[in-house]
């Protein structure tokens, strides 16, 4: 008798399984608009080219070596990631009040986070923090928290489908409504998976409501220069709270900004209100580190590493290839939305341009986004959310169509 | 009011201005890491760091493989993309993780009736089965480790929520292996409990036990019908011989054990920092094992989504280019026979020192670390008095003696145990 046997077969992560179906389908004209990494025009993956010229680097220096990291991670890496978020001037850094702990991507800051403030945040070990995360939101963030120990994961409101754009009001009401010291995670920009962001005078609000009612800044930031193509404005809601006086955790990756995806590089940003206070929670987050990967992988951060702490190769990878990224994407959601309103399609798709990063949330209903994987072959998520990246100027057209097509015939 | 009441109303009263984390506690320092800070700050040029758990040269420097470096300039011609790995990890290097593990011609591997899955080294193995026994193991919540074990073992496997219990495995008066206290306390473990074992080179202790005794213990724990958790750190840099590190393993599952097993590529490929290691679970069955699968991604995804790819990359390449492949197998065997001459000459040293003990022991145990029998106060004078650096219970690293200073560490040892 297996000690096993009763091990449920788990459903698969929805955005794998896209990709997984993309591959297998056979039709000429597929297009995969599934999950979130960047492709060039021609529908390739691209490593950008200031990586592979630092990797060149990296190999050929016979210095280094495969020694173990600190438990924190590459110490270079921590403050440059650091620096990134909360600008080159921020009086938080200058304080020594600003520390980092180097992660495995963006998932792996949020995890160290949820279970830093699982065993110490508002009382110890309180696993009935509320944590709020927004409707929608990008669906790991639940298990993240969840495994983290926490029993009371919450939506707020956030995406408003009839308008088809932030529901502020109900955001709002949620804040005042949160109990005290309840856990929020904000994106600090380019939504997953909505794209709509809230502008700076919303962002005030917020910082002002949450202030008020004591609750918890926890930002996710993956998209940091990829959303605007600008690192400082992508990162203004970050700098503004922490300018209020907020002490909040940033989980940032370095995934899409630097093509890194596969080498798991993200950092958790920790601004606390004193570098005493911060050498306890640095302390803490070691012990968490310790037993979950001992301390992380040494090439992604010593690629970003190199890279943000020259300033050749800053301007490199800033001035050429993050912007390269950036233009491309604005550029395909200017070309969707001028073809969809060409061929009539029915509702406004104003929201394409209005919307940030990587994503748009296009207002697909579920029946209409089979229509698209079925007859079309054009792979989405049942959201109804596009990976901008995924359209090229190959397969606009079709793409355009196929949506055109779904709006009219599905209702 | 007093002054209790005066701080806490100070307190009130800043509001706004107090921080979160005034309750959150200094973390105790890591011990081992205690050691090489101190070590660091000493001035003495003949300072020795036996406290490191990474392989170094004899000229006390850590060695990058030249199969690494081999592998790393085939894979850098090949200009591949970044694109996520799948959740489970590489699968050139999972398939080729459980070979290595289980022998080219395992019949679980014929049969697919495992699951492998890449980790972050063999932390992140551990603590994913360490999940993966706490969310779906029937039977009891208790781990059972060796006494002594590496020292992370227990926050790792509580951390995921198990609990903790020992069975007796070194024994201080031979610096050997207690087998009698052992199966005496292996019989006694509750039926279904978690038993972990160290497939080779136990840490701390080096002392592993002999073939015989394996085959007793795989018997006493199939009798109380334990789950067997194997943790093979070491393989390869044990004996030298990859497939004799990997007997107990092997042994165990011919003998019908259906184990867990975690990896590290950490030491026997010198590959630290890039964090590469695996987990397997030999299932009932190739069905048994795809639900096992969906169920380790499930707990994989919050952690880290997906693991990285160099170090996976680059132990996979070696391991399926014949030549690179090879390649290894000399130098970890090269780095096991160091080891090895190193026990040799500090036994010899220690007797040429004229030391009435006996230090057989030294050359009986196996692997990085030599439990050398030191207790507290010899190790704090050994520190202080000769600017020897170990951990409090008296392990040392073999990989931080070399031909220059093995002579110095016997005098050492010896002047702190006469």
């Amino acid at each position: 008798m297996s000690v096993f046997s009763d091990v449920p077969q788990a459903p698969p992560v929805a955005v794998f399984k896209l990709t997984a179906d993309f591959r297998e389908d056979s039709h000429p004209q597929k297009v995969n608009l599934g999950v979130g990494a960047y492709r060039t025009d021609d529908c390739q993956p691209w490593v950008l080219p200031v990586v592979k010229k630092v990797e060149r680097l990296i190999v050929e220096d016979e210095s280094l070596n495969h020694e173990y990291l600190p438990i924190l991670g590459l110490p270079e890496f921590r403050s440059a990631s650091s620096k990134v978020a909360l600008g080159d001037d921020s009086a938080a850094i200058k304080d020594n009040r600003v520390g980092g702990v180097q992660a495995l991507g963006g998932t792996g800051a949020l995890r160290i986070g949820a279970e830093f403030l699982r065993r110490w945040y508002n009382g110890v070990n309180n696993t009935a923090t509320p944590v709020y995360v927004s409707a929608p939101t990008w669906e790991n963030h639940n298990a993240v928290f969840a495994d983290a120990g926490f029993k009371d994961i919450r939506p707020y409101h956030y995406w408003d489908a009839a308008k088809r754009g932030l529901d502020f009001t109900g955001f709002q009401d949620d804040l005042e409504k949160a109990p005290e010291h309840s856990i929020f995670v904000l994106h600090a920009c380019a939504h997953n998976p909505t794209g709509t962001d809230p502008t700076q005078e919303e962002w005030k609000k917020i910082a002002e409501i949450m202030k008020r009612r004591n609750l918890f800044v926890f930002f996710d930031s993956a998209y940091q220069g990829f959303a605007s193509g600008s690192l400082d404005k992508d990162a203004w809601a970050i700098r503004f709270f922490v300018s209020e006086g907020f002490e909040l955790f940033v989980a940032q990756s370095f995934s899409k900004n630097f093509g890194l995806y596969n080498e798991r590089v993200g950092n958790l940003t920790v601004v606390a209100q004193d570098s005493e206070n911060l050498t306890r929670i640095l302390s803490q987050m070691e012990k968490i580190v310790r037993t979950t990967w001992s301390n992380p992988p040494s090439q992604g951060a010593r690629i970003v590493s190199k890279t943000l702490n020259c300033p050749e190769l800053f301007a490199e990878w800033y001035a050429a290839n993050v912007k390269t990224m950036a233009d491309r994407v604005l550029l395909m959601r200017d070309q969707l939305k001028s073809k969809l309103q060409a061929l009539g399609t029915p509702g406004t798709w104003d929201h394409i341009t209005q919307q940030i990063g990587m994503f748009s949330f296009t207002g697909l209903n579920p029946k209409q986004v089979e229509f698209m994987i079925k007859e079309k072959h054009v792979y989405l998520m049942a959201s109804g959310r596009i990976n901008m990246c995924g359209l090229t100027s190959k397969n606009i057209d079709y793409v355009a169509q196929s949506i055109h097509d779904a709006v009219t015939t599905i209702q | 009011i007093n002054c209790l009441q005066f701080s806490s109303l100070l307190l009130f009263c800043f509001g706004l201005c107090s921080s979160w984390w005034g309750g959150v506690q200094m973390g105790p320092p890591d011990p081992i890491l205690g050691v090489t800070e101190a070590f660091k700050r000493d001035t003495n040029p003949k300072k020795m760091n036996l406290g490191v758990g990474a392989y170094r040269d004899d000229q006390g420097k850590p060695f990058v493989l030249s199969c690494v470096r081999k592998a790393e300039a085939l894979i850098a011609s090949k200009q591949l993309d970044k694109e996520y790995l799948p959740i489970g990890g590489l699968g050139e290097f999972t398939k080729a993780c459980a070979q290595l593990a289980l022998g080219n011609d395992s019949e679980v591997l014929k049969s697919s009736r495992n699951i492998t899955v890449q980790t972050i080294s063999g932390t992140g193995s551990l603590r994913i089965g360490a999940n993966f026994l706490s969310r779906f193991h029937g039977g009891p919540r208790d781990v059972y480790l060796p006494k002594p074990s590496w020292g992370n073992h227990t926050p790792i496997f509580r951390d995921a929520g198990m609990q903790l219990k020992a069975y007796r495995y070194y024994d201080p008066s031979t610096c050997g292996f207690d087998f009698k206290g052992a199966l005496e306390d292996i019989s006694k473990i509750p039926e279904q409990s978690v038993i972990l074992l160290h497939a080779c080179a136990h840490n701390p202790t080096g002392v592993d036990p002999r073939p015989e005794q394996w085959k007793e213990i795989a018997d006493i724990v199939k009798k109380r019908n334990l789950l067997v958790f194997f943790d093979m750190a070491y393989q390869g840099f044990a004996s030298g011989d990859i497939d004799r590190d990997a007997w107990a393993v092997r042994y165990f599952i011919e003998q019908g054990h259906n184990i867990v097993l975690s990896q590290s590529f950490a030491k026997n490929m010198g590959l630290y920092g890039e964090r590469v290691g695996g987990f397997t679970v030999v299932c009932k069955d190739a069905e048994e094992a795809k639900r096992v699968e969906s169920q380790l991604k499930i707990l994989i995804r919050p952690i880290y989504s997906n693991p990285p790819m160099n170090g996976a990359r680059i132990a996979s390449t070696i391991l399926s280019t014949p030549d690179l492949r090879s390649l290894w197998l000399e130098e970890v065997h090269g780095m096991a026979n160091r080891i090895i001459k190193m026990r040799e000459q500090l036994a010899a040293g220690l007797k040429k020192n004229g030391s009435s003990h006996n230090w057989q022991h030294v050359i009986d145990q196996i692997g990085m670390f030599c439990f050398t029998g030191l207790k507290p106060e010899q190790v704090e004078r050994i520190i202080k008095e000769y600017s020897v650096y170990m951990t409090k219970d008296g392990r040392i690293s073999m990989a931080g003696v070399s031909s220059g200073n093995v002579g110095y560490l016997a005098e050492a040892i010896h002047a702190v145990t006469k």
